[in-house]
């Protein structure tokens, strides 16, 4: 009984739901052409900086100097617009900065506060201990300056993108300011393929932008914009490279101690595996041949 | 519980004598996991992946119950509870991933656990309620990886909630009122992320009931053995300690090189980068999925895309969404009835030359398509190709699997596991006379 029951459910959900659903599906996958947008043709995945991250692969360890030219980039550029919430002063101690520098460097920015007299709010200097501050008091705020597009916060930016460094390299070096107009890839000439293509303000055409314009207006511009005080010449890819490299370090700054342990762990791992294999492989030898006697 | 010639437990010291007498534990850890319980001589590396799980379960347990020190189940903070485990816990980015990829590992192991008993067909007499047992606690699992999956209350975190408690919107009638409370209110918020916490902290301790259930219920039949000849005399046997507590000491070495190297140097490459992004319920993600595990049975509910109609009428009998979700659940459920399903004597695969093909052939692509399928978007050919896949899994366990165990003839199985292993039995020769059957 039970299974002439299981056939006839087994028929049921196989034979005739599944062939109506799969009929209905293929005939219109073979009858209905699915055309395929600019973002498919013109969309270029995430590169890497030239030479890679020092951070890359399992021997990966941070380039200290980078990651304060990247920090120097961050807080001239970026900051004016994206928050970096789950970072706090105190952290940029393990990018090389001492404790002196690292207070100095605090104070430099104004964070909220309540005024002790008044318990009014204010805005007071940062202490080491502050998380970095966000450019707008709320969301709304941040919505209303940027033409309705929230700047993402970037503490985590690495890691909620796919190829996270990769990506912020290839977006911030990868923006074409010339607009769409005559922007040819792989020998396909954009206008010539989809002329209703357009860019139209306040979004900015950027090929390594899912849906290639990004509201996002071009952050670095021309080469020099930031001095760097180590004498690294300032070109758009090298200071992409440095705020990439220094918002991976925000987005996971145990990532080089998680490698460094790994190795470690692995080892003693690999060590014990290889005793418990020698201990098996001994008992087991014993236990066929007494076996094998009788 | 146990074979006639299994050792008894013979405690030398006088303390040990003394619990013994008060408390026999040391003698019930003898008898189930030491010398005192004889297990066939010829398990394969297939059969380490229950000790496997056992300690994935341990694993899941203690890092869990330091992140929740750590953790705060309220919609405002718990993204930035889980940031501060990551970066202001002592080893808590360890802990952490420890957690998430432990999961994972979890899963790896209990899917070769279950296509190990398909294969083997460890669900037959006299081992249906083992069975039985681990299909409840593979429900359990999947209810708790969900609910898990929900607490650092990222995007697809949020999003998750909403299809899969959605789900339930497709029963007709009780449906919408049970997402309702299910949630405890109209979408995932506060009371959701609540509930979900308490459950995920509760249901890890349900499983390890139900796992002491399944290892109690293993003992009375005692363990499988790759030939599915059950064990006739000692020479069929060896103890469990040392010969697979030396074995098993292996084989979890080779499991923790690969869980430390993706906890160590691969940790997010499972996971989704949606989930970095925290909840936002005005933004839907592109492309909503389950973690990996989910995909096949994902894949299954998303197979139905028509609604049932009379036809030429277009009277709806059942929707699509509800085939859907009946398939999804059924697709596990019916691992309930495999023991009366498949009828054949024969347990192993080795010897069952037709089941073998269907299983090799037919069960494992078809599996690895709706895995494929799961994970990418609803689009062609993906829906077309896990409609092929869903379709044969139905057919391969409700008809396929009924019919062949009928009109199957087995190869020959030999005499005993001793012949298996050694080439010879003497006992053979005799008829089996002095063959002692299991108690």
């Amino acid at each position: 009984m039970i299974r002439i029951g299981a056939i006839l459910v087994g028929l049921f959900f196989a034979g005739v739901v599944l062939l109506w659903s799969f009929s209905q599906g293929a005939y219109t996958h073979f009858t209905e052409e699915v055309e395929k947008g600019p973002e498919y043709v013109f969309y270029i995945p995430p590169k890497s900086p030239e030479g890679g991250f020092a951070h890359d692969g399992a021997f990966g360890k941070w380039d200290l100097a980078q990651l304060q030219r990247g920090y120097q980039v961050y807080k001239e550029v970026c900051a004016a617009c994206h928050s970096l919430e789950f970072v706090s002063f105190r952290n940029l101690e393990q990018i090389g900065y001492s404790e002196e520098q690292v207070k100095a460097e605090a104070a430099s920015w104004m964070v909220p506060g309540i005024n002790p007299d008044t318990g009014e709010a204010t805005l007071r200097a940062g202490l080491a201990t502050d998380a970095f501050p966000s450019p707008y008091p709320n969301d709304i705020a941040a919505a209303a300056a940027n033409n309705n597009a929230i700047p993402p916060d970037l503490s985590l930016i690495t890691k909620a993108r796919k190829k996270g460094p990769e990506y912020v390299y290839s977006l911030l070096a990868g923006y074409e300011i010339a607009g769409p107009q005559g922007y040819e890839h792989d020998g396909k000439v954009l206008s010539e393929m989809f002329p209703d293509f357009q860019t139209v303000a306040p979004l900015y055409f950027n090929p390594y932008f899912e849906y290639l314009n990004i509201a996002m207006a071009p952050p670095l511009v021309v080469d020099g914009q930031v001095t760097y005080s180590d004498g690294t010449e300032s070109t758009i890819p090298q200071m992409s490279a440095d705020v990439a490299a220094f918002l991976t370090w925000a987005g996971e700054p145990s990532m080089v101690e998680r490698k460094q342990t790994g190795w470690i762990v692995l080892g003693f791992v690999l060590f014990a595996t290889i005793l418990a294999w020698l201990a098996k492989k001994q008992l087991w030898s014993g236990l066929k041949s007494a076996k094998r006697k009788d | 519980m146990s074979f006639p010639w299994a050792k008894e437990y013979t405690p030398q010291h006088p303390l040990m004598q003394f619990l013994d007498e008060k408390l026999p534990l040391p003698r019930l850890v003898y008898n189930a996991v030491g010398a005192g319980y004889p297990v066939p001589r010829n398990l394969s590396y297939f059969w380490n992946f229950g000790v496997l799980a056992g300690f994935c379960l341990m694993v899941q347990i203690l890092t869990g119950v330091v992140l929740a020190m750590h953790y705060a189940a309220e919609t405002t903070v718990a993204f930035a509870s889980i940031e501060h485990i990551m970066r202001d816990v002592n080893w808590g980015w360890m802990m952490r991933y420890a957690h998430m990829n432990g999961a994972h590992m979890f899963f790896a192991v209990i899917y070769i656990h279950i296509f190990r008993g398909l294969f083997y067909s460890s669900y037959k007499a006299p081992r249906e309620m083992i069975w039985l047992i681990g299909v409840v606690i593979f429900l359990l699992m999947m209810a708790t990886a969900f609910m898990g999956y929900v607490l650092p209350w990222g995007q697809m975190s949020f999003w998750g909630a909403q299809v899969i408690t959605g789900l339930f919107s497709a029963i007709p009638l009780v449906g919408e009122p049970l997402q309702i409370w299910i949630l405890g209110g109209y979408a995932p918020d506060n009371a959701a992320l609540n509930r979900f916490f308490s459950l995920h902290f509760l249901l890890p301790f349900v499983i390890a009931g139900c796992v002491i259930l399944h290892i109690w219920a293993l003992h009375i039949p005692g363990s499988s053995n790759p030939t599915g000849v059950e064990v006739k005399q000692e020479s069929d046997t060896i103890p469990f300690h040392p010969y697979y507590t030396a074995k098993d000491g292996f084989g979890l070495g080779i499991f923790l090189l690969i869980y430390f190297t993706l906890v160590f140097f691969l940790p997010n490459m499972l996971g989704h980068v949606e989930n970095s992004i925290p909840a936002n319920p005005l933004s839907t993600p592109a492309h909503i999925v389950p973690e990996w595990y989910f995909y096949p049975f994902y894949a299954i509910l998303r197979a139905f895309t028509y609604d049932l109609t009379i036809p030429f009428t277009g009277v709806v009998l059942i929707q699509a969404k509800l085939l859907g979700v009946l398939a999804m659940f059924g697709s596990i459920l019916l691992w309930f009835f495999l023991p009366w399903l498949d009828k054949s004597p024969v347990k192993s695969g080795h010897y069952r030359p037709v089941f073998r093909k269907f299983f090799w052939f037919g069960l494992i692509p078809c599996m690895a398509v709706l895995f494929v399928c799961g994970g990418a978007p609803a689009a062609e050919p993906y829906v077309m190709l896990s409609q092929i896949a869903t379709a044969y899994y139905f057919l391969h366990f409700l008809v396929i699997l009924p019919i062949i165990s009928s009109l199957e003839s087995p190869e020959p199985l030999p005499f005993s596991i001793t012949e298996a292993v050694l080439g010879k039995d003497d006992n053979a020769k005799l008829g089996g006379a002095t063959a002692q059957p299991a108690e």
